[in-house]
């Protein structure tokens, strides 16, 4: 089975699906003859030509709105935007129309489109180039959110997420980009959207992480009986794999990159305290970034959920 | 422009000026350096080749007029006044940063010079213009907003708006586009319908000129002209400067997309020694003082560089610091 990164695994996930479906087409700022900035659509106007390889104006409006409109028309838009920090030009878009397809035209249409962007912290650069507003859209009905945390999950999430009759915004951790590589198969599989994953077993204490939280996550519970959740689909979440863990394990931590502040993480945490709260030995804990801009540099370092600061929760928890 | 260039200012500005772009050119250039050393991360977008719109422009304009551009804006910030020394060290991070080191390359930002900021989303500047130029007008202080922006922003939702309203309330705001060609990889011709930006403004019933912006002095006559036309009545203005950047998008980008003919075709425009060959025929200077012009460039800069790798990182505590939370 090929190594590779998830850079290279997307790129293999439109290439497929690309051949397999000549409704699916993409579209986005420099994505066709540049291959995209981080160089994930790379090859791809070699293969299948400028009418399913689309370079745009700078427009992020009119990219995610022409999509709804592609999509409407039975295509398969996946369209880029360059870092998720650009996105919010598109969010009337996806919010006022992508969101809303389906409703508004009482189930007649839907708009089977994706927002593929990178995301989160990772490249050193401050503020826009680096968020992680995932919640944003987590609190918006009619779309969904995915994650991926590794290579594998990032092809099969991809093909699900293109194949998925609604909107779905595709968060790549740009952190993650090249540096994880692993076996991901050529070929058909899918991740389906909605399913957690369970990347390590364990009876003393649940840790939900996403992105490229999880990651850290997998250092920092070395040497602890933790159980850790890879959410994977932030919207819709899976209730059903959070709360059998935390039942069985009586002690929650939530590891979210974003800032504190109605970030999904407290979303989590009320589901968890709704549906599991007799079974909790004490306070769900929330590891998250502070509420501030993201910082240059050497600040980020200070800024982002640390190894040691989800450490200091475990241990902290594991006092009840 | 065939008029001689003492008609149109003294000696002493014509210097300043051509200080200024060799200045900014050798500010870029060390950037580049200390980026492939990794004293600056993240993305670096440099200016080389542009240098005739910044100094032109900024020589052009008031000390009190605004001053808003894009992430390509190192140069604009210098010429404006701020110190290059603080400049670098806020590229690197440093808290003695122009923006305590929290900012970085693209969002430059000094209020004392009323340089309103770069900003690293494309096209974000142009209702903010409006609004200072819209207050400006509301105190009757007479001050121009001027907006600096790429080819590439001008298919943007906000340029339009922003043109709109700069006519419809007759906003005093001096609209100027950096006109080099490309938006990332994607040549004007792929990305706009109508490739001759200035003529986008006569949708907008805004007047509008093309100028060589590899001449600094025909920047700085069409910004002052512009600029003045602005103030008397109180309208928009738009200037579209022709330029090309000699570098890739940013430090990241190799460029591949441009012909090696086409790019040293626009070096051989070079606006710098452009400029020095008709400093020295006019007789405003010798050869040997733009030699030592450049000297003292480079010394500034080497010392901007040094200020910066001395100076000390923010605290942590920084980070909580100039924040509503
Ligand atoms: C809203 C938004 N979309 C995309 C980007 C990514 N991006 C940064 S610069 C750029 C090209 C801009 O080109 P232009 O306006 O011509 O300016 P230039 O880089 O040539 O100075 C793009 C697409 C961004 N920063 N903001
Ligand atoms: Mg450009």
């Amino acid at each position: 089975m090929p190594i590779m990164n998830m850079v290279q695994a997307i790129n293999l996930a439109l290439k497929e699906e690309m051949a397999l479906d000549d409704r699916v087409v993409l579209l986005g700022e420099d994505v066709a003859r540049d291959g995209g900035v981080f160089r994930v659509s790379e090859g791809l106007l070699d293969a299948f030509g400028p009418e399913r390889v689309i370079d745009t104006p700078l427009s992020e409006s009119a990219i995610v709105g022409a999509a709804v409109g592609m999509a409407a028309y039975g295509l398969l838009p996946v369209a880029e935007i360059q870092f998720m920090g650009f996105i919010y030009p598109a969010l009337d878009q996806i919010f006022a129309n992508a969101a809303r397809l389906r409703s508004r035209s009482r189930g007649r249409y839907s708009a089977p489109l994706v927002v593929r962007t990178p995301y989160g912290a990772g490249i050193k650069a401050p503020e826009l180039h680096e968020e992680s507003t995932e919640a944003l859209f987590c609190q918006m009905p009619g779309i969904k959110v995915v994650v991926p945390s590794g290579p594998y999950q990032a092809k099969g999430l991809l093909l699900s997420a293109i194949r998925d009759p609604d909107p779905v915004i595709f968060l790549e951790p740009t952190r993650l980009y090249r540096m994880i590589r692993e076996e991901v198969p050529e070929g058909e599989y899918t991740v389906p959207l909605g399913k957690a994953r369970l990347a390590r077993e364990g009876k003393a204490v649940t840790v939900i992480a996403w992105g490229s939280m999880l990651e850290r996550t997998l250092k920092a519970v070395e040497g602890y009986d933790a159980e850790v959740i890879d959410l994977l689909t932030l919207s819709p979440f899976d209730e059903e794999t959070l709360l059998a863990s935390v039942r069985k394990t009586g002690r929650a931590v939530i590891v979210q990159e974003a800032p504190l502040t109605c970030g999904l993480g407290a979303e989590l945490s009320a589901t968890l305290a709704e549906q599991a709260i007799l079974h909790l030995k004490g306070p769900i804990l929330r590891v998250a970034a502070p509420d501030v801009p993201i910082p240059l540099a050497r600040l980020v370092d200070h800024y982002l959920p640390s190894v040691e600061r989800i450490r200091e929760a475990l241990e902290e928890i594991l006092k009840y | 422009m065939d008029s001689k260039l003492r008609a149109i200012l003294p000696d002493h500005d014509l210097l300043r000026m051509y200080e200024q772009m060799v200045l900014c050119r050798e500010f870029e250039e060390s950037c580049a350096e200390q980026y492939t050393k990794g004293h600056i991360t993240g993305f670096l977008h440099l200016y080389s080749g542009q240098e005739a719109v910044a100094v032109g422009s900024t020589h052009a304009l008031h000390k009190d007029d605004y001053i808003l551009s894009a992430y390509r804006e190192h140069a604009q910030a210098i010429v404006r006044g701020a110190d290059p020394r603080r400049v670098m060290a806020e590229l690197f991070g440093k808290s003695t940063g122009i923006c305590k080191g929290k900012g970085g390359s693209m969002h430059l930002f000094d209020p004392e010079l009323s340089f309103m900021g770069g900003y690293a989303i494309v096209g974000g500047q142009f209702p903010i213009a409006c609004g200072l130029a819209f207050a400006s007008k509301f105190r009757k202080e007479n001050r121009v907003a001027a907006c600096f922006f790429g080819d590439g922003a001008v298919n943007q939702g906000t340029f339009h708006e922003g043109l709109n309203w700069a006519r419809l309330w007759e906003l005093p705001v001096l609209f100027v586009c950096e006109n080099n060609f490309y938006g990332i990889g994607t040549a004007v011709g792929r990305a706009s319908a109508l490739a001759d930006i200035h003529k986008r403004a006569c949708g907008y019933d805004i007047p509008a000129v093309r100028v060589d912006g590899m001449d600094v002095m025909a920047v700085y006559e069409a910004v002052k002209h512009g600029a003045e036309w602005v103030r008397e009545n109180s309208r928009p203005y738009l200037i579209e400067a022709v330029t090309y950047r000699f570098r890739g998008h940013s430090m990241a980008d190799p460029g591949k997309y441009r012909p090696v003919a086409e790019v040293e075709l626009w070096k051989a425009r070079d606006p710098i020694p452009g400029f020095a060959r008709r400093l020295v025929e006019e007789g405003v200077v010798t050869q040997k003082e733009l030699d030592g012009i450049l000297v003292k460039a480079r010394v500034t800069v080497a010392e901007a560089v040094r200020f910066a790798e001395e100076s000390p990182w923010p605290e942590d505590g920084e980070v909580y610091t100039d924040i509503y939370v």
